[in-house]
């Protein structure tokens, strides 16, 4: 509407016509992005997996990235024994990260994780490997009792405190994963079209096209912003799975 | 969607409201965020060697604090129909 510009209606930035398939199972754009997501995970894990003494080209990222989940992801909220989750943080984080980094990269200029479906399979992933492994822990029993049950407190507060424990632990935690991911990565993606919308409305021989250069250079930032938001929510969702696993399988209540 | 029916429900049309409500429920979030960090790199400050686990706990903190702002974002689409 500035400047006699149209901007797009919001639902059309994450909408991608179908190539081929029907509507709910059909293929698009975004569909392709998850499936390069996943070749690409797949190539850092056999590329990875060379093992030579002196690790050269993707051994060297490889490497790099498993001691960054080792140490700052799952020593730092589950402790050694969370060792063995490492494969799974690994792919996680690798998977998060490339579908979005996808919003920055030339051409495709699409986060996968700005639609919703993938932000919320993969907070129920995260939310069922929890619960899982909190029963195989404690026994479903002693799980519901570990979850809801917190030691130390009144009986008579228990009928507070175990409805918010409820809620807070199998209702929010889903729903804030879900949630944070996917309106991060949209909100950075509705960013970069606005500002790239009004540089291409500034392309004009008016006299207001001397501002031009303020929306470009803004691109330019937010486009080096989402690289960091892209590495940022990997790493936060990457690091929230570990802590509800790691409190769901502790013992030292 | 949902929102926008209950707004022309109660006779409130202006979509401009989402905008204002959205702008309100980011200032707790803001001073949360303000506040934590700038805790944590004091606390990194005074002790170097703890770092590492301040600033996993920060993000950690963040995180819960930003899902507040998040959804007020959520709701301002959803409010715009």
């Amino acid at each position: 509407m500035i400047l006699g510009l149209e901007f797009p209606p919001l639902g059309h930035l994450v909408a991608w016509p179908t190539f081929f398939g029907d509507d709910t199972l059909g293929v698009n754009k975004v569909v392709l992005i998850y499936l390069f997501a996943v070749l690409l995970t797949m190539a850092v894990f056999i590329l990875g997996n060379k093992k030579r003494l002196v690790p050269t080209g993707m051994q060297n990222i490889a490497e790099t990235a498993v001691e960054f989940v080792e140490d700052s992801i799952i020593r730092q909220t589950m402790g050694t024994k969370g060792l063995s989750w490492t494969p799974f943080m690994l792919s996680l984080f690798f998977f998060i990260f490339f579908c979005n980094i996808f919003s920055v990269i030339p051409i495709i200029q699409m986060p996968a994780t700005a639609r919703i479906a993938l932000p919320l399979f993969l907070a129920v992933l995260t939310w069922v490997l929890f619960n899982v492994a909190g029963i195989k822990e404690h026994g479903p029993i002693g799980y519901l009792k570990h979850a809801l049950f917190p030691p130390g407190v009144p009986k008579a507060l228990y009928l507070l405190v175990v409805p918010i424990e409820f809620v807070s632990t199998f209702l929010v935690r889903p729903f804030s994963l879900m949630v944070r991911l996917f309106a991060n990565m949209l909100a950075g993606h509705i960013l970069l079209v606005t500002f790239a919308v009004l540089s291409a409305g500034l392309w004009t021989p008016k006299l207001y096209a001397i501002v031009l250069p303020l929306p470009v250079i803004a691109v330019i930032f937010f486009t080096a912003f989402e690289i960091l938001v892209a590495f940022l929510q990997a790493y936060v969702f990457t690091l929230l799975a570990a802590v509800y696993i790691d409190s769901a399988t502790s013992h030292e209540h | 969607m949902l929102f926008a029916q209950a707004a022309e429900a109660a006779g409130i049309t202006d979509t401009g409201l989402a905008a204002i409500g959205y702008g309100l429920g980011a200032i707790g979030p803001g001073i949360g965020i303000g506040y934590l960090v700038g805790q944590a790199v004091q606390a990194m400050a005074r002790q170097p060697e703890a770092a590492g686990m301040v600033r996993t706990t920060m993000f950690l903190g963040i995180a819960f604090v930003e899902a507040l702002a998040l959804i007020g974002f959520v709701v301002f689409f959803l409010s715009q129909g």
